[in-house]
């Protein structure tokens, strides 16, 4: 597959459980459990799930920037799990992340300025004369006129911040961004501006985006590919049109007959799950949604299913459709 | 720098914070001018045990001199070793905190494994020590309070850099690809500086008190440089019949840390974020 | 009094010091919660939602306090009627936690994390009636078990942290429901958690709503939540309410230009359409508010007359009120 930009396969990240005196190690919490995915030039890849699934560990493990465990991430043909700790920094600047709270994410004590040079800087030793200009196209890419370059952080507005976080994250031209969670932490009447802006970025900068967020609305609407995860593994991937309108996993189906009606007179059709997601300290045996799935059958306590390509293209992770 | 001064105007704003530096302010005046301000050279000798008077302000010692004069130049001496031991240990603790913070693993673990040992030594007794070995006088006695400091600030400056390194933006410029040492200075050291800043006034005041007893007892400055604490020392056969001089050194020790003690809860008071409504 | 609470003309002072005049966080609030009534509360961050509510439990405090001419006048149980901003401490004390009670966003904060939650339980109880320890564990096991927690007697003997965010908001509605309080405030209850969760929540409080005669304040920046929970909505911008309807006239035919484009935001998500709908600009802070209407600066249909004039809240359909000079007053007096 030589177009894909990025080809992650058999990701895995635990993370040690110390206990006792001498803080031994006496267990892992399986965040990442075998992740597999690719994203394509100037796609927008999502991931979503519920809090503590392991998709925004899944993110930052494929920036490197958590240590996977095991596995391989492949960007542009090159394994990045192979490089060294500067040749990685090297290449972040290829890959970026934007964080989700505008507010803690960004230097209070550095003005706008300062914190769009500091990328630039850092990967390309440039006049002046050029950073300046640098600055001065993204800060209008983003909305912001010159005479608001000096200012600080806590003198701009949530939507305000996450526009330079955008910035910030976008100046040195990466090809891949990792969005985790962009919108969450910001209003509902600012969300629409700034993935309206994301989205007219991604067309002008032929960017390509994994995006994570536990909001299936946006989700919906920003990507074209996306991935829903359950204590760490993905249950099912494919074309979001086609998950969204014909749910296979369980899991998916309750997930998405969760989401709250826009319009009260719509009927409601709700598939209760019962009970809590488990800890992924100490997940379930076999198929990790089995002890909260309506459809459980006697094999799913015993045998993690394995994802399965669908006639559609779809893969999906279920003993419902074995065979 | 702006900073800085906006500090200094918040710390004048608070009344503790007003007699704080009205105090050391005083004190670092009274140091640096004792040479226009003494009426009598330190060592100048005179009538004995002479009771406080218009001619001798705080009276004359056992040698006949004048106690005002010598708390004076004490001021002098007593200042420079709180400064410098202090000096050598903010610089070293920093560079060490710094590194046991920001690096955790191995290299956390060894420094401060040696930090822990240096603390469980009693401050003093170490100070002792190093003083046994390394001999009399000011240079001496100043790295000796030097070393025993060093791990207070190694700890301070480690605890502010590892809740630094939780900070979102310090992950972010990790994210983006910045290189180890802007990190550091750029995005975790401006949140050392207040614990730090707070932890250098108050070990300021802790260095005049361990030169003051080394002195005592005899490990510190030699006559007949006048300390404060070496003034005491010698006044103790002399403390029934002429009291006064010991009285007035001492006085000067005890309102010397009080004020710099001062200084450092109101500055801690106002750089403290978490104070800030 | 025919209703079961009546908001007059509130309004939320912010101290900013000797010298200057306060800030009015929220103002010229009118709302009237009749019993047995779902009431929705919608609003971004800082739009003076949480305040104003909390302002029925007597939560205010320094710097913040009701503003002069406020009046907040609830129908007690004995049929008396009581102003809630003249109230002693002591008074207030026995209304919150019986006649009104509340639950907050985060459970996980919410509780002590020092107690068992049969002790958080009995807390309540113990105040407002004289139960016996048995009878109290009796009406406490009875409460896990109407809010659906399964294994209530194990879970009596927990502390918070062994329990879910889900388990504890369940706990927290459980507090909150056992004196059967005549008003439950309930302030984004669901914001916390998970949809799969909230989606438990939401159908356990309109489960809930059939045994007891509670009306609900449902605050949330939510427009699903309050679809799938309230009858009567008031929406609120900058600190003042701008529009009040029944749900399905909000959802249907909201009137404000921010009502409308809030809802088309959410709506076009998802939709055919690749840009989406966005309000430009941003919400403005207190203290910064405009002379004229307030959202006159984000509105596409902004005219001379909202940049000088404030819109008064008017009726313009019998039970829609709204604050914008498109809409003018109905003549007739249905209000």
């Amino acid at each position: 597959m030589s177009q894909e930009l990025l080809d992650v396969q058999g990701l895995k990240t635990y993370f040690p459980i110390k206990g006792g005196v001498i803080r031994k190690t006496v267990g892992y919490v399986h965040a990442v459990e075998d992740v597999s995915l690719t994203i394509g030039e100037q796609e927008t890849f999502a991931l979503v799930g519920e809090s503590g699934c392991g998709k925004s560990t899944t993110g930052r493990s494929i920036l490197r920037l958590i240590e996977p465990t095991a596995g391989q991430v492949r960007f542009d043909g090159q394994d990045l799990c192979a490089l060294d700790a500067e040749a990685m920094r090297k290449k972040r600047r290829d890959m970026q992340l934007i964080f989700q709270d505008p507010y803690a994410s960004l230097n209070p004590r550095m003005t706008m300025r300062k914190l769009l040079e500091e990328p630039l800087r850092t990967h390309f030793t440039q006049p002046q004369k050029e950073i300046d200009e640098r600055v001065h196209w993204i800060a209008d890419a983003v909305g912001f006129s010159r005479d608001q370059l000096d200012r600080y952080p806590h003198q701009f507005s949530g939507g305000q911040r996450q526009r330079i976080s955008i910035a910030r994250a976008l100046i040195t031209g990466p090809r891949f961004v990792v969005a985790d969670e962009p919108v969450s932490a910001l209003d509902v009447s600012i969300q629409a501006q700034v993935l309206n802006l994301l989205m007219q970025l991604q067309q002008e900068l032929k960017l390509s985006y994994l995006f994570i967020s536990h909001d299936l609305n946006v989700v919906r609407h920003i990507s074209t590919r996306v991935a829903v995860m359950y204590l760490g593994r993905i249950v099912e991937s494919g074309d979001t049109e086609a998950v969204y309108c014909h749910p296979m996993h369980p899991y998916t189906q309750a997930l998405l007959s969760a989401i709250p009606r826009r319009d009260p007179s719509e009927p409601k059709t709700r598939i209760h799950l019962e009970g809590d997601v488990p800890s992924p300290a100490n997940p379930p045996k076999g198929c990790a949604f089995h002890d909260r799935c309506a459809q459980c059958m006697k094999i799913c306590s015993e045998e993690a299913p394995a994802p399965r390509v669908m006639p559609d293209g779809r893969r999906v992770a279920c003993h419902l459709f074995d065979g | 720098m702006k900073s800085f001064v906006e500090t200094l105007r918040k710390l004048w704003a608070d009344p503790m914070g007003k007699i704080g530096m009205v105090g050391v302010f005083l004190l670092l005046a009274m140091a640096v001018c004792a040479p226009l301000i003494a009426p009598y050279p330190y060592d100048q000798i005179g009538m004995r045990f002479q009771s406080p008077s218009g001619e001798h302000l705080f009276g004359t010692d056992k040698f006949g001199r004048d106690i005002f004069s010598r708390v004076l130049y004490g001021a002098q001496v007593s200042i420079q070793v709180g400064v410098i031991a202090v000096g050598i240990g903010a610089v070293f603790g920093y560079l060490l905190g710094l590194a046991a913070g920001y690096f955790e693993g191995v290299v956390d673990r060894v420094i401060m494994c040696v930090m822990d040992v240096l603390f469980a030594f009693p401050s003093i007794l170490l100070a002792i020590f190093i003083s046994a070995v390394l001999g009399k006088g000011i240079g001496p006695t100043m790295v000796a309070i030097g070393i025993v400091n060093i791990p207070v600030f190694c700890r301070t400056v480690r605890a502010a850099v590892i809740s630094a390194k939780g900070l979102e933006y310090v992950k972010n410029a990790k994210s983006v690809g910045v290189k180890t040492w802007p990190i550091l200075v750029r995005h975790i050291s401006p949140n050392v500086v207040a614990p730090f800043t707070v932890q250098v006034t108050l070990a300021l005041s802790g260095a005049i008190l361990t030169e003051a007893t080394l002195s005592f007892l005899g490990m510190g400055i030699q006559p007949p440089s006048p300390s404060w604490g070496s003034m005491l020392s010698e006044a103790r056969a002399d403390m029934a019949r002429a009291p006064w001089v010991a009285l007035f050194p001492l006085l000067f020790i005890v309102v010397t840390i009080l004020v710099f003690n001062i200084l450092g809860d109101a500055l801690r008071d106002v750089l403290d974020p978490k104070l800030k409504v | 009094m025919k209703h079961l609470l009546e908001m007059r003309n509130l309004s939320i002072d912010l101290f900013r010091g000797k010298k200057l005049p306060p800030v009015k966080l929220v103002e010229g609030v009118d709302i009237d919660i009749d019993k047995k009534q779902n009431f929705g509360v919608v609003g971004e961050s800082g739009c003076g939602k949480s305040i104003t509510c909390s302002t029925l439990m007597g939560l205010l405090s320094f710097p913040l306090s009701v503003g002069e001419g406020s009046s907040l006048r609830f129908l007690r149980e004995d049929g008396t009627e009581s102003e809630l901003t003249s109230l002693s401490r002591a008074e207030m004390r026995k209304i919150r936690g019986k006649e009104i009670s509340m639950i907050f966003q985060e459970p996980m904060t919410a509780l002590d994390p020092m107690y068992t939650i049969e002790d958080q339980i009995n807390e309540t109880l113990r105040f407002h009636t004289d139960m016996t320890r048995a009878q109290m564990h009796e009406a406490a096991l009875e409460m896990l078990r109407k809010v659906k927690i399964p294994r209530a007697a194990e879970i009596l003997k927990d502390y918070p942290h062994h329990l879910s965010g889900g388990m504890l908001q369940r706990v927290m509605i459980a507090i909150a429901l056992i004196n059967n309080p005549r008003l439950l405030i309930a302030d984004e209850p669901t914001t916390a958690l998970d949809v799969t969760i909230q989606a438990q929540i939401l159908d356990l409080m309109n489960d809930l709503r059939e045994s007891y005669d509670t009306s609900v304040i449902m605050i949330t920046h939510d427009l699903g939540v309050i679809a799938e929970t309230c009858e009567e909505v008031a929406v609120f911008y900058a600190g003042q309410v701008i529009e009040q309807a029944s749900v399905d006239a909000i959802f249907h035919e909201a009137a404000h230009p921010y009502t409308a484009g809030l809802l088309r935001s959410v709506t076009s998500l998802g939709g055919a359409q690749k840009t989406l709908y966005a309000i430009r600009g941003t919400v403005p802070t207190a203290g910064n508010f405009s002379a004229g209407c307030r959202f006159a600066e984000r509105c596409e249909y902004c005219q001379e007359r909202c940049r000088k004039e404030a819109p008064p809240l008017a009726v313009i359909a019998p039970g829609h009120t709204c604050r914008c000079w498109l809409h003018p007053a109905q003549k007739e007096g249905t209000a």
